[in-house]
């Protein structure tokens, strides 16, 4: 503890605090002052002078918003084919939107800091207690905090207004531990327990800088007592974190050491980085793509221009010529203006409006979420949030959950269920008026009447229960919230403990009869079923640690006897017992810890006074070893904790959330590998795990804990696990898929925090570094479930980080509900947020927040599903429609002399990504369901199919866009034929260039939109109102522009040409045969590889109980009447 | 970009960083309406894409789409065209010396006839095309060269037209008029077509030069400025196109219907043609009465006044003479193209058939893989 062995070099890393600035007493070592931060919170991102050029920047930073400006810039300075109107209006009206919703946020953030930053708290000067601003406060500031405050800043205890100078805090919001703490002052300060006293205090703190690490803290305080300086140790215990709260003690004095964005909790806070989706990587991905394709496509035209042009007569011909200025400009700038002319006339094939519709389905659809009716939570009426719907999509990509467990898998409500007696099995809420009785429902091994010997053994073992524990009991009644249970009847008391354990059973013990009173003058006083008190003298109490797994009381009764009573889990329990009923307790306790109840085993000793004494010479000696107390006392314990009783066991509950378990079966059913981090001890997770079936009977657990590498080295622990594990493997790929469901044993892991980060660790030696991480990560990948416990808020981040920057980059979730599970929420790829009791921080760090875990598997199963097949088809549908689109108009370069003649008039240019043929697609992309939600539910495997990002990939990709290519060209030659140097209407009339274009156009609004409608599975009004609308709108709008002189256009070019390409025959004809040759071959590879190689959805697709099997009837009818009619007409 | 979150409305603030001192006012977020709409279950036809589905589509469409292609390839078949290239490339061809000794500042202008042989008469009426090789009407500096106001006869635009216009958009100082490029390069060959009987006589065919513009063209989208009497005076304060002969009052000084920018002949023109290769209606020849042809087999002559110069970029000319159904022109692509869609659903029609028959017993007997 002492910084005596911290070398000089390292003076930089420690920071002294003078208490209540005090300068020390001349003589003392002398210190540069250090400048500290105001304890000023910062989490807004802008300021006032700043929001511009940041955002600005920022916003174009994008690819898209980058290539838009660009193109917008071009359109502005050099002659192209379209007005800068068309692609400025659009991406101005974006980054605006987006810089106005940015700085709202930002706007709000700023407010919430403020608040923060502004509230009062108690600072001590000069003996008068003062009320300052939040930030304001300083390091070194003496801070008055009162019961149920939180700690403005990291603070060290002084004084408390209990005498022994402790003081009880829940760190809850920190790291999700619900129990309350307890912290100690120092020594030399306890005493001063009022403002007056407290500024007396002369003294300096000297500690490290901040850590995150909320366990860990090392410092030193001098406390100058008549210029003689007394140097103290100070540990974490001593510590008081900001975001903590004072419980049970009215007030204590503290000094402030850390302050502002220098807390270890704005340290453990990360910065919220904006998170991309998998599909947002793709369409990143594609547009690379589409802008190499842009480029090509330009340079080849430019280049063929050039090559083209070599002959004057051609470049020039005299029905043509240039203007004087362009005659003179220079070649390579008339290439190089003309390469841009040629790129602005393709950009389309990258649309603005993509970004738009991609943002609009985000938006609206993530309402979706919130409205679920099945996501409401009935109790608190609290419904889903959505804080970020940038990663709806990614909510059906996910490969991982990392869960929390206290709040988030559990209720976090300790409730006692049962305990056994000598195999006698009592549950409380089975007594009736006091009387107890024994339930023997299903249970063989209870014999129906305990005799009198047995009735002894319970008694003891009751009082066992009431004496063996470090319960404190506080009279008062205040509203403490629902942790510790409430109280009804004559008591007000309540029972604290830093176990909620230890609480639950000391209450389920009062419900049995024997109610722990009070810890009076060393003496414990239990009221029995008689209602006598019943005192015991308290004589040792052998504290639990977490290696021993154990703890023991000694006890004096009145009679005078002395008794040892130990409870500890049954593995640290079994070991030492000499006698009892073992065998009924142990299948007890196994059976119960299968259904993940939190089982203890109780046992006692009869001390003869002689033995007594013994065993308070072993432990007076270890309590005053210097050296090596910690291990003396632990072999002493050792010593004194045998030849045991066993009297019994306890089963304690940490109740499941509803359909916890349900909802775990259903992710593993869907792929989805389940790991759960905890700050909590192993056993109790490991039960937690059982009962949520995370774990199942047959799973085989592995153990990385730092018992086993006590025992080996990590290194041998690592090897001998992935051994074990790749035998199972071999085995594995060798046996055939049927049996992997069945046979094989599954594999669970459990890691504990220290070992984790002994993993972690990049070690010296570099040849193993990596390695261990690589075996850990090779490890987890083979077992169904992973357990980490013991787990500090940041690990957690570690470990999700370690998982998701691994080879194979899965997709990350992680759910939780205390400010412990932040940093694991922001690190992984989705956050999610229950809106849980302990505090908001989780929620309102998270993408999504919903009232509780069950709510995970709709979330995931469907809405996940859904939008991330919307998506992917709204990304390659926008795609393939812009292929489509600008398709032809590159094939007309070749026919009109490379000189940027766009194909169609300026107005479909521009309406056609904005009005044509955006809503289809958006309406789809917001209610398509290719399967219904109940079958999605039920049927979680469906998952599958959508994993690694499956509809997205580059195959698929290749086949839209070739798809498309295929559609512009039969769409452009098929005009072309029809136009091939002849007239198609009745009046002999000709038609010109942008007949031509229109006609394309139209095939190209129809067959998109048609393409849509067969890839629709869910007809609901909207999308009928909408497909068809909008091909409505497309005509109609047609019809109109074409039927008007444009008073305000300066060119009347499409006049009159829709109503004449209607009034042609051949031109229907050539829509309706072009369309048709366009959709074939989709149509055909659909209907083939549904046939051929069917996946999993289009199975459930055509089940029994969709439509898909009447129409399919249908089908089979009129195909037996058209063969029939077919051989009639083949006859005649 | 748009609107990635909305925490704004749900809580005061997105993350205070600081537990408990925000104190985080949570609002109590009413039941959600359980419309069906917002629980995602509305009332949808839920059709799927089977083989089954599918193949009475196929049938149906090759039932319909086969016929349609013969009716059309028949129809097409039918129709009677004839072509001739008079541009004059070869040595012995009539225009040779018209094409070879061309020059923009000669006065007089060169006359060449074709003479040729109908071997079929042509029944119906029949139009007369010209038609263009080579020649880039929708180059894009060529297509947006013109002032669409100037052609609608507005004032202003008539003496300044627009800038798209250059570099024919003013000349010595005057603004033209018609303006651009399109308007400068108005063909300006004459065509004439004689009959020659048995007995040698030529005997001159009347064109018909109404009609061969679109209606709404030459009505509305062109208009004279200041009404079509008097176009000299209208156009007194501008320059003919560079390489126009004669002013634009002076296209058709005989009608006033046709004269100036209502001019059948420069509306068709105006309107660019969508392919290098281009025919424009020229004239029609009307069906005098129900027994004889219109154009009986025999001898023709083409006269030609050759003013157009189209050898200096390689281009063609050509005339072309064609009888139109209700599908227009001679055009066999859309017949076969009906017929191969046709059979290629037809075709598809029976392989999805037995495809179908083979699988899908198959498939529905198998489980679900999970």
């Amino acid at each position: 503890m002492s910084l005596q062995c911290i070398g000089e070099d390292n003076w930089v890393d420690t920071r002294t605090v003078y208490i209540g600035h005090k300068e020390p007493p001349p003589g003392t070592e002398a210190f540069i002052q250090q400048r500290f931060p105001d304890n000023r919170i910062v989490s807004s991102k802008y300021t006032f002078w700043n929001f511009i050029p940041k955002n600005m920047f920022e916003q174009f930073r994008r690819v898209a918003n980058f290539y838009f400006l660009i193109i917008f810039l071009v359109q502005l300075i050099i002659d192209t084919p379209t007005s800068p109107v068309t692609s400025g209006l659009p991406l101005f009206f974006v980054i605006i939107v987006t810089a106005i919703k940015q700085g709202y946020e930002d706007w709000l953030r700023h407010k919430s800091d403020n608040a923060v930053n502004h509230c009062p708290v108690h600072v001590v000067e000069n003996g008068n207690v003062v009320c300052k601003q939040s930030c304001k406060l300083r390091v070194g500031d003496i801070v008055l905090v009162k019961e149920d405050e939180s700690f403005p800043c990291d603070l060290i205890l002084l004084s408390s207004s209990q005498h022994d100078g402790t003081c009880f805090v829940t760190t809850a919001s920190l790291d999700g531990e619900s129990s309350h703490k307890t912290y100690h002052a120092v020594q030399d300060t306890k005493a001063y327990n009022n403002e007056r006293e407290v500024t007396s205090i002369h003294g300096t703190i000297e500690c490290e800088q901040p850590q995150p690490d909320l366990y860990k803290f090392v410092g030193r305080i001098n406390i100058y007592m008549n210029n003689e300086p007394v140097a103290r140790p100070l540990g974490s215990e001593n510590l008081l974190l900001r975001g903590a709260t004072l419980k049970n003690t009215k007030y204590i004095y503290a000094a402030a050491i850390y302050t502002g964005m220098e807390t270890k909790m704005a340290l453990n806070y990360q910065a919220k980085s904006q998170k991309r989706s998998a599909v947002e990587k793709s369409m990143n991905a594609y547009l690379v793509v589409y802008l190499c394709i842009l480029v090509s496509k330009s340079l080849i035209n430019t280049m063929l221009k050039y090559v083209w042009q070599a002959d004057a007569n051609r470049d020039e011909p005299w029905y043509n010529q240039r203007t004087e200025a362009e005659k003179h400009r220079h070649i390579v700038i008339r290439a190089f203006t003309d390469f841009l002319a040629f790129m602005v006339l393709f950009n389309y094939i990258i649309p603005v409006s993509m970004y738009v519709t991609v943002e609009m389905q985000k938006f609206l659809g993530s309402y979706f979420i919130i409205w679920d009716h099945e996501m409401l939570d009935e109790e608190t009426e609290e419904r889903a949030v959505v804080n970020t719907s940038d990663l709806n999509e990614e909510l059906g990509q996910v490969e991982y959950v990392f869960t929390d467990k206290t709040g988030t898998l559990t209720e976090n409500n300790m409730e006692f269920i049962e305990c056994c007696v000598d195999g006698y099995v009592y549950v409380p809420h089975a007594i009736c008026n006091g009387q107890l009785m024994p339930d023997a429902v299903g249970m063989d091994m209870i014999d129906t009447s305990p005799g009198p010997d047995s009735r002894e053994r319970e008694e003891l073992f009751f009082r066992a229960l009431c004496l063996c524990h470090t319960v404190q009991v506080k009279e008062e009644e205040t509203v403490d919230g629902l942790k510790h249970g409430s109280h009804h009847g004559k008591s007000s008391s309540f029972y604290i403990s830093s176990s909620p354990d230890e609480v639950a059973l000391v209450e389920g013990m009062k419900r049995l009869g024997f109610t722990y009173i009070r810890l009076k003058e060393g003496h414990m006083e239990i009221s029995n079923r008689e209602d006598e008190i019943e005192r015991f003298e308290l004589l040792e109490v052998l504290t639990f640690d977490s290696v021993r797994r154990r703890m023991s009381v000694i006890v004096k009764t009145s009679t005078g006897e002395f008794y040892l009573f130990c409870k500890g889990a049954d593995s640290s329990i079994f070991p030492r017992v000499i006698s009892g009923k073992v065998e009924q307790i142990r299948s007890r306790v196994e059976q119960n810890a299968l259904v993940g109840l939190r089982t203890l085993c109780v046992a006692y000793k009869r001390l003869s006074p002689e033995q007594y004494q013994e065993v308070c010479h072993l432990l007076s000696n270890a309590k005053l070893a210097l050296q090596d107390r910690d291990k003396r006392l632990a072999e002493a314990y050792d010593l004194i904790e045998k030849d045991l009783i066993l009297l019994g066991a306890t089963a304690v509950e940490d109740r499941l959330q509803d359909k916890a378990a349900d909802t775990i079966e259903s992710l593993h059913k869907a792929g989805i590998k389940v790991w759960v981090l905890t700050g909590d001890k192993m056993e109790t997770a490991a039960a937690t795990c059982y009962a949520s079936k995370l774990f199942h009977p047959n799973t085989q657990i592995l153990e990385l804990t730092t018992k086993r590498t006590e025992e080996q080295s990590l290194h041998d622990v690592l090897f001998d696990l992935s051994r074990t594990i790749l035998r199972q493997h071999g085995n594995m790929t060798r046996n055939t898929f049927s049996s992997l469901s069945d046979d094989c044993t599954d594999y669970g892991l459990i890691i504990d925090g220290a070992t984790l980060s002994a993993v972690m660790r990049p070690s010296q030696e570099d040849s193993n570094s990596g390695n261990y991480r690589e075996i850990f990560l090779d490890i987890c990948r083979n077992c169904s479930a992973v357990l980490c416990c013991r787990m500090a808020p940041l690990q957690k981040a570690q470990i999700v980080k370690l998982v998701k920057t691994s080879k194979e980059h899965p997709i990350t979730l992680a759910i939780g509900d205390g400010a412990n599970d932040v940093s694991m929420i922001l690190e992984a790829h989705v956050g999610i947020g229950i809106m849980g009791k302990e505090g908001r921080q989780a929620m309102r760090n998270s993408d999504y927040a919903i009232p509780k875990f069950k709510h995970l598997k709709k979330l995931l199963l469907v809405h996940g599903h859904y939008y991330y097949i919307r998506i992917s088809e709204l990304v390659q549908y926008f795609f393939y429609k812009n292929v489509c689109f600008i398709f032809p108009q590159f094939l007309y370069q070749f026919f009109c002399g490379f000189s940027q003649q766009p194909l169609y008039d300026t107005a479909y240019l521009t309406l056609y990504n904005i009005s044509f043929t955006s809503l289809p697609i958006l309406i789809y992309s917001l209610i398509e369901q290719h399967v219904n939600v109940d079958v999605l539910k039920k049927d979680p495997f469906l998952y599958r199919d959508i994993a690694k990002n499956s509809l997205l990939r580059w195959s698929t990709f290749i086949y839209w866009t070739l798809l498309g290519i295929y559609e512009a060209f039969i769409m452009f030659f098929g005009v072309y034929f029809l136009f091939d140097n002849t007239a198609f209407t009745s009046n002999g009339q000709m038609f010109g260039n942008w007949t031509f274009g229109t006609l394309v156009f139209t095939v190209l609004v129809f067959t998109v939109t048609f393409k849509l409608a067969l890839d629709t599975h869910y007809w609901t009004w909207i999308n009928h109102f909408v497909i068809w609308g909008s091909l409505i709108f497309f005509v109609v709008f047609s019809l109109l522009s074409g039927g008007i002189i444009w008073p305000f256009l300066n060119y009347q070019r499409m006049y009159y040409v829709f109503i004449q390409v209607l009034s042609s025959g051949p031109a229907w004809l050539s829509i309706i045969l072009l369309i048709t040759a366009s959709l074939l071959p989709d149509v055909l590879k659909k209907v083939m590889w549904r046939a051929l190689w069917p996946t999993t959805t289009e199975y459930i697709q055509m089940g029994p109980d969709s439509q898909g099997r009447d129409t399919a009837a249908v089908g089979h009818c009129l195909i037996r009447l058209l063969c029939t009619l077919l051989c009639v007409y083949k006859y005649t | 970009m748009m609107a990635s979150s909305y925490n704004a409305k749900e809580e005061d603030g997105p993350h205070s960083g600081t537990p408990g001192l925000g104190g985080a006012a949570v609002t109590k977020s009413k039941k959600p309406d359980n419309t069906a709409f917002k629980q995602q279950r509305l009332v949808a036809w839920q059709p799927i894409l089977t083989a089954g589905t599918v193949l009475p589509a196929f049938f149906v469409i090759g039932i319909f789409f086969i016929p349609i292609g013969i009716a059309l390839f028949v129809t097409s078949n039918n129709i009677k065209e004839f072509e001739i290239d008079y541009t004059g490339v070869d040595a012995d061809s009539p225009c040779y010396s018209c094409a070879k000794d061309f020059s923009w500042n000669s006065t007089t202008s060169c006359t060449c006839s074709v003479d040729f042989k109908l071997e079929q008469p042509f029944e119906s009426n029949v139009f007369m095309y010209y038609g263009l090789s080579n020649f880039y009407q929708n180059h894009r500096r060529y297509v947006k060269s013109r002032d669409d106001s100037q052609l609608y006869g507005d004032l202003s635009a008539l003496t300044n037209p627009s800038k798209e216009c250059e570099p024919y958009r003013t000349s010595n100082g005057l603004p033209i008029a018609p303006c651009g490029a399109i308007a400068n390069s108005l063909f300006n060959d004459t065509l004439e077509l004689y009959y020659v009987d048995s007995n040698g006589t030529r005997k001159e065919i009347p064109l018909v030069k109404k009609g061969i513009a679109w209606w709404t063209d030459k009505h509305v989208k062109f208009r004279n400025p200041g009404g079509n009497d008097n176009l000299t005076v209208s156009f007194e304060g501008n320059s003919k196109p560079v390489n126009w002969r004669k002013a634009v009052y002076e296209l058709d000084p005989t009608d006033s219907e046709n004269n100036g920018f209502i001019n059948e002949d420069f509306i068709v023109w105006m309107r660019t043609a969508a392919l290098p290769t281009f025919r424009k209606l020229y004239r029609i020849i009307q069906k005098k009465s129900s027994n004889t042809a219109t154009l009986p087999s025999g001898n023709y002559v083409l006269e030609i006044t050759y003013n157009y110069p189209v050898l200096s970029f390689d281009g063609r000319k050509r005339m072309i003479l064609s009888t139109i159904s209700w599908m227009g022109g001679k055009n066999p692509f859309l017949g076969i193209a009906y017929l191969t869609v046709g059979s290629i659903c037809f075709f598809l029609g029976v392989v999805l058939l037995i495809i179908h028959h083979k699988y899908d017993t198959r498939n529905t007997s198998a489980d679900i893989p999970s």
